[in-house]
C-alpha cells in the first residue's frame, strides 16, 4: 500500500502521482467510474496497474489515496 | 569540435567509467546516459535520487541544507535556529544570496545565524531545555520576529530530543508560530528529501493558520512560489508579472514572510519555479484549497512569452491583453539584447551541472543566444526532473545524474564545452584547466537571471566569461611554442 495522489491533467485526463517512487504517469483506464461507484484497477500508460478501494462517489480532484500495486513494469 | 554522435558519446562513457572497479561501474552506468527524445520516461535511461557511492566525490548537500539553507532560510521575518552544534548554522547562512528588503536584525534576519551551538553535555544531557532558553531569549532579543523555526541538525535525531514538545510550549508562551523541522542531514540522499520535509512542516505548521479568517482578495491574485530570489530574481518575475494585471500575493520563499506564506492558501493560481523544492506543497494546496497550480519558466524571451502565454490561459482576457502586452513591451528590448550578444555567442557549447531546476531551465536562454547545451546534470534530482529535461535536451547529448568530481572533469576534457555552468567546487577547477566558467548556483554573485531584465544581465555575464581576454593567456610567455625556437636561435 502506498500513499497516491490522483489530478485532472490539463487534457482533461487523469494523472496518478506516486511520491515515493517520483512517478507521475496517465491513467489509461479506470475500473469502475460511474456515479455511484469509482476506483478499482488503475492502468497507467507505462503498463503499470495500481489498485484503490472503490468509493462510494467520484472524489473531488485531485484527491489523495492508498493504493496497491498489483503489476508494475519494473 | 563537433557535436558529438550518439555512438561517440556512449563509448566517451563507457571509457570515464573504466577507471572504477566493478561495482561502482555498475553503479554508475546507470546514472550516466545518453539524451534520446524518443524516451517518455526517464526512469528508461537514468537512474536518480540514489545514494551517491562511497569514495567519490560527490557534490551534494544534505537534508539539513535542503531545509534550513533552501526553502526556510529565505523566510525573512522568522528566526530560524540552526540546533545543534555551530558549524551547519554558520555555513548556511545567507551563502546564496537571497535577497530581502528590511533591517537585518530588527525586523529580518535571514543573514543572521541563530544556533543553539551544541556541547558535549548537551548531547549527554539532552538539547531540550536549552531550545526552551533559546526561544525565550529570542523573543527577548528579537521581539519584532513573527515566528521562530527549529531546523535540526544531525544530533538532534540522534539523541532523540523532543523538538515539538519544546516548540508547541514555547508557541503558546511566546504567542507566535513555532515550527519545528526535522531535517537531520543524515536523512535521505540529498538536499531534496529536505525540502520535502521543510514542505511538509509548512504544510503542517504554518499553511492552514489563517484558513477562514478575511482576506481582501482579488480575482488575479498569484503567488510565486519556489523562487528564492537569488540575486534578486524573484523582484524581476514579479515585477511583469503585476505588470501584466496579476496580484502576487506571495513569494516562497525568497523575500518572503511567514504572512505571504499563512495567505497562499487564498491565491487563485500557484505559479511553480522550482519544481524540485516545492511541488510537494503545490500538490498540497491543490488538494486541500483546490488552488491550481503550474510551472513555468522565465529564463530567456521564448520562454518567458510561453510561460507568460500560459499564466494568461488561466484568467479572463484582461489578463490575456496585459500578457500580449508586457510581450510586445519588452520585445524590442529583447531583440537590441540579443542583437548585441548574439554574434558573440553564436555557436558556443555549454555544459551545465546544477541542482533543482537549472539544468532544463536555463536551456531556453542559452538557445535564445545562439548557444548549445552539450552536457546536462541534476545533483538532487528525481525521476520527473528528467522526464522533463529529456524534452529539452538535443538529441545525442550527455546526461549526468550525481556526477562525481573525476567523471565531471573527463566528461568536460573530451567534449570541450566553451563554457562550464557548475558549482563553486567546481568553478576553480575548470578556470584552471582553460575553460570559461560561470557559477549558476547564485549566478557568479550577479544577477538577477530571471525575467526580462534578468535575461540582460545574463547575457551580458556569458559574453563577460566567455569572451574574456584571460583564457588566451593561459599559457605563460615562456611556455609557447614560439618560445623555444627563439632559445635555439640565441644558442
Amino acid at each position: 500500500m502506498a500513499n497516491i495522489m490522483i489530478r485532472k491533467t490539463a487534457s482533461g485526463g487523469l494523472s496518478f502521482y506516486l511520491p515515493k517512487r517520483d512517478l507521475e504517469d496517465n491513467i489509461v483506464s479506470i475500473e469502475f467510474d460511474q456515479a455511484d461507484k469509482w476506483g478499482g484497477e488503475l492502468k497507467l500508460a507505462n503498463g503499470g496497474t495500481y489498485y484503490v478501494d472503490p468509493l462510494d462517489a467520484p472524489p473531488k480532484l485531485p484527491v489523495s489515496l492508498r493504493a496497491k500495486r498489483v503489476d508494475a513494469p519494473e | 569540435m563537433s557535436t558529438l554522435t550518439r555512438e561517440e558519446t556512449e563509448s566517451l562513457i563507457q571509457e570515464v567509467l573504466e577507471v572504477y572497479p566493478e561495482k561502482a561501474k555498475k553503479d554508475r552506468a546507470k546514472h550516466l546516459a545518453v539524451n534520446d527524445q524518443a524516451v517518455e520516461q526517464s526512469k528508461k535511461c537514468i537512474t536518480s535520487n540514489r545514494k551517491s557511492q562511497p569514495g567519490v566525490m560527490t557534490i551534494r548537500g544534505c537534508a539539513y541544507a535542503g531545509s534550513r539553507g533552501v526553502v526556510w532560510g529565505p523566510v525573512k521575518d522568522m528566526i530560524h535556529i540552526s540546533h545543534g552544534p555551530v558549524g551547519c548554522g554558520q555555513y548556511s547562512r545567507g551563502g546564496r544570496r537571497n535577497y530581502y528588503v528590511g533591517a537585518t536584525g530588527v525586523n529580518t534576519f535571514a543573514e543572521i545565524n541563530f544556533t543553539s551551538d551544541f556541547q558535549e553535555k548537551d548531547i549527554v544531557f539532552g538539547g531540550d531545555k536549552k531550545l526552551a532558553k533559546i526561544i525565550t531569549e529570542i523573543e527577548q532579543l528579537f521581539p519584532l520576529n513573527k515566528g521562530i523555526s527549529v531546523q535540526s541538525e544531525c544530533p538532534i535525531g540522534l539523541i532523540g530530543d523532543d523538538i515539538e514538545a519544546v516548540s508547541k510550549k514555547a508557541a503558546k508562551e511566546i504567542n507566535k508560530v513555532v515550527v519545528p523541522v526535522r531535517c537531520e542531514g543524515f536523512r535521505g540522499v540529498s538536499q531534496s528529501l529536505g525540502h520535502h520535509i521543510a514542505n511538509d512542516a509548512i504544510r503542517d505548521w504554518v499553511l492552514s493558520n489563517r484558513d477562514g479568517k478575511e482576506f481582501e482578495s482579488t480575482p488575479y491574485d498569484v503567488t510565486i512560489i519556489g523562487d528564492y530570489n537569488i540575486g534578486g530574481d524573484a523582484w524581476a518575475s514579479r515585477i511583469f508579472l503585476e505588470e501584466m494585471g496579476l496580484r502576487v500575493i506571495a513569494q516562497w520563499s525568497g523575500d518572503g514572510t511567514l504572512a505571504e506564506m499563512e495567505n497562499t492558501p487564498k491565491a487563485k493560481l500557484n505559479l511553480l519555479h522550482c519544481y524540485r523544492s516545492m511541488n510537494y506543497i503545490s500538490r498540497h494546496m491543490e488538494e486541500k484549497y483546490g488552488i491550481p497550480w503550474m510551472e513555468y519558466n522565465f529564463f530567456g524571451p521564448t520562454k518567458i512569452e510561453e510561460s507568460l502565454r500560459r499564466i494568461a490561459a488561466f484568467f479572463d482576457d484582461n489578463i490575456k491583453e496585459g500578457a500580449e502586452r508586457v510581450i510586445a513591451k519588452y520585445k524590442p528590448m529583447m531583440e537590441a539584447v540579443i542583437a548585441k550578444y548574439k554574434p558573440r555567442l553564436q555557436g558556443k557549447r555549454v555544459m551545465l551541472y546544477v541542482g533543482g531546476l537549472r539544468p532544463r531551465h536555463v536551456i531556453g536562454a542559452y538557445e535564445d543566444l545562439g548557444m548549445e547545451v552539450v552536457g546536462t546534470g541534476y545533483e538532487f534530482a528525481h525521476n520527473d526532473d528528467y522526464d522533463r529535461t529529456i524534452k529539452e535536451m538535443g538529441n545525442a547529448t550527455l546526461l549526468y545524474d550525481d556526477v562525481t568530481g573525476f567523471e565531471l572533469e573527463e566528461f568536460v576534457k573530451r567534449i570541450k564545452p566553451d563554457l562550464v555552468g557548475s558549482g563553486i567546487k567546481e568553478k576553480y577547477i575548470f578556470q584552471k584547466m582553460g575553460i570559461p566558467f560561470r557559477q549558476m548556483h547564485s549566478w557568479d554573485y550577479s544577477g538577477p537571471y530571471h525575467g526580462y531584465d534578468g535575461f540582460a544581465i545574463f547575457a551580458r555575464d556569458m559574453d563577460m566569461t566567455l569572451n574574456n581576454p584571460c583564457w588566451g593567456k593561459q599559457v605563460p610567455p615562456w611556455k609557447k611554442s614560439a618560445a623555444p625556437e627563439e632559445v635555439k636561435a640565441a644558442a
